[in-house]
């Protein structure tokens, strides 16, 4: 009889518990699809690296415009070489390198979305 | 005394192997940084990934940690779409992340302040992205240097631009890397030259080289968080133009 009763307990306690457990589990599934759900949702961006640092920052505007200078500069040389219409390549080049260079600042800097002319375009066609 | 700053980026050859077309192929300082980096990050990841623990130990958790770390950058970067480059990317960011800082320890080499490495490292990239983006897209990969809806007249011109910027990418990639690992070793190298030289001249120069030396200590943990930083920025990078290869029509 008394033992009877305690089993009785030992259910109630066992099912109480496996009760707390399955919420304690719902609960956890809820937070990782939340977790899922915003990680997917997330748009795939540089926003973590810009906002990295200063220094690190400014260290890669800098190397952005360069490198976008340089090139136009390299293959405007490189133009004049093959063709021999020297200074030509050279000068269209280095303005047309200057201007990537800035459109890769713009676009690292987060100023220009890298979809800017879908926008842009869009906003034309309202107007 | 005088101290030379570049010194440190010297290439010595250890073991001379064999000589194509006049060029010299041997084993030398870099090459020996570069196994031992590779050696060290081998290790770290076998070694921890060995015990198999499901409560980690300290270092597996350190492995973990690096894993999570970068499957993340890889996600929130390039989209879940990304992780199949997932290899490639932690690849990348522990080998310059372990180069960056074994390269701090003193009389030891650095081998990202090599420009022909990190430039490796960004045509890898590079070459990756448009054999990627050519083979996974065809020629929709073009889509990259048409933006959409802008006039016919100041098109051609636009994509010039566009291609240009493409091509910048490998220049200002590897140069990032190449540029603060130099000038940081060289600041250092440069404060530490101001002690040597304060502290020859007597009693009030070594009171006169705390001030460098306090300068370097500052420094040296700077220069620890440029060189994970810098990794960091490295792999974010790949990402965003592995994404580029992936998602061309932006």
């Amino acid at each position: 009889m008394s033992d009877g009763a305690r089993e009785d307990g030992d259910h109630g306690k066992a099912r109480t518990e496996e009760a707390a457990l399955s919420a304690r589990l719902q609960r956890l599934n809820e937070r990782l699809a939340r977790d899922r759900a915003g990680r997917s949702s997330e748009s795939p961006g540089e926003d973590r690296a810009t906002t990295a640092s200063g220094y690190a920052r400014g260290f890669r505007l800098s190397s952005e415009l360069v490198a976008g200078v340089l090139v136009g500069a390299g293959l405007g040389w490189l133009i004049d070489r093959l063709l021999g219409i020297s200074p030509w390549g050279l000068i269209v080049f280095l303005l047309l390198g200057f201007a990537a260079g800035v459109l890769n600042v713009m676009r690292s800097a987060g100023v220009v979305p890298r979809n800017a002319f879908d926008d842009g375009a869009a906003r034309d066609k309202d107007t | 005394m005088q101290i030379d700053p570049i010194e440190q980026f010297e290439i010595k050859n250890f073991l001379p192997i064999a000589t194509l077309r006049g060029h010299e192929i041997s084993f030398t300082n870099s090459a020996l940084f570069m196994l031992i980096t590779v050696a060290g990050v081998s290790l770290l990841m076998i070694g921890a990934s060995a015990s198999r623990a499901v409560v980690p130990g300290r270092l597996q958790s350190v492995a973990e940690l690096s894993y999570e770390f970068v499957a993340n950058t890889v996600r929130s970067s390039a989209g879940n779409e990304g992780m199949k480059f997932f290899p490639f990317v932690f690849t990348l960011f522990m080998f310059v992340l372990f180069a960056n800082i074994i390269g701090l320890i003193p009389f030891s080499f650095t081998v990202t302040s090599q420009l022909i490495v990190t430039v490796a490292l960004a045509l890898t990239v590079f070459l990756t992205v448009v054999i990627y983006g050519f083979w996974h897209n065809g020629l929709h990969f073009f889509n990259l240097f048409v933006p959409k809806g802008v006039p016919k007249l100041i098109l051609p011109m636009i994509v010039f631009i566009e291609v240009l910027s493409f091509l910048s990418r490998p220049v200002s990639h590897s140069v990032r890397l190449f540029a603060n690992m130099l000038a940081g070793h060289i600041t250092l190298q440069v404060f530490a030259g101001f002690i040597i030289m304060l502290a020859s001249a007597g009693v009030l120069g070594w009171l006169g080289a705390t001030l460098p030396f306090i300068m370097v200590v500052l420094l040296t943990a700077l220069e620890l968080l440029v060189a994970f930083l810098q990794a960091y920025v490295f792999a974010i990078l790949t990402c965003i133009y592995l994404n580029d290869a992936i998602h061309p029509g932006h």
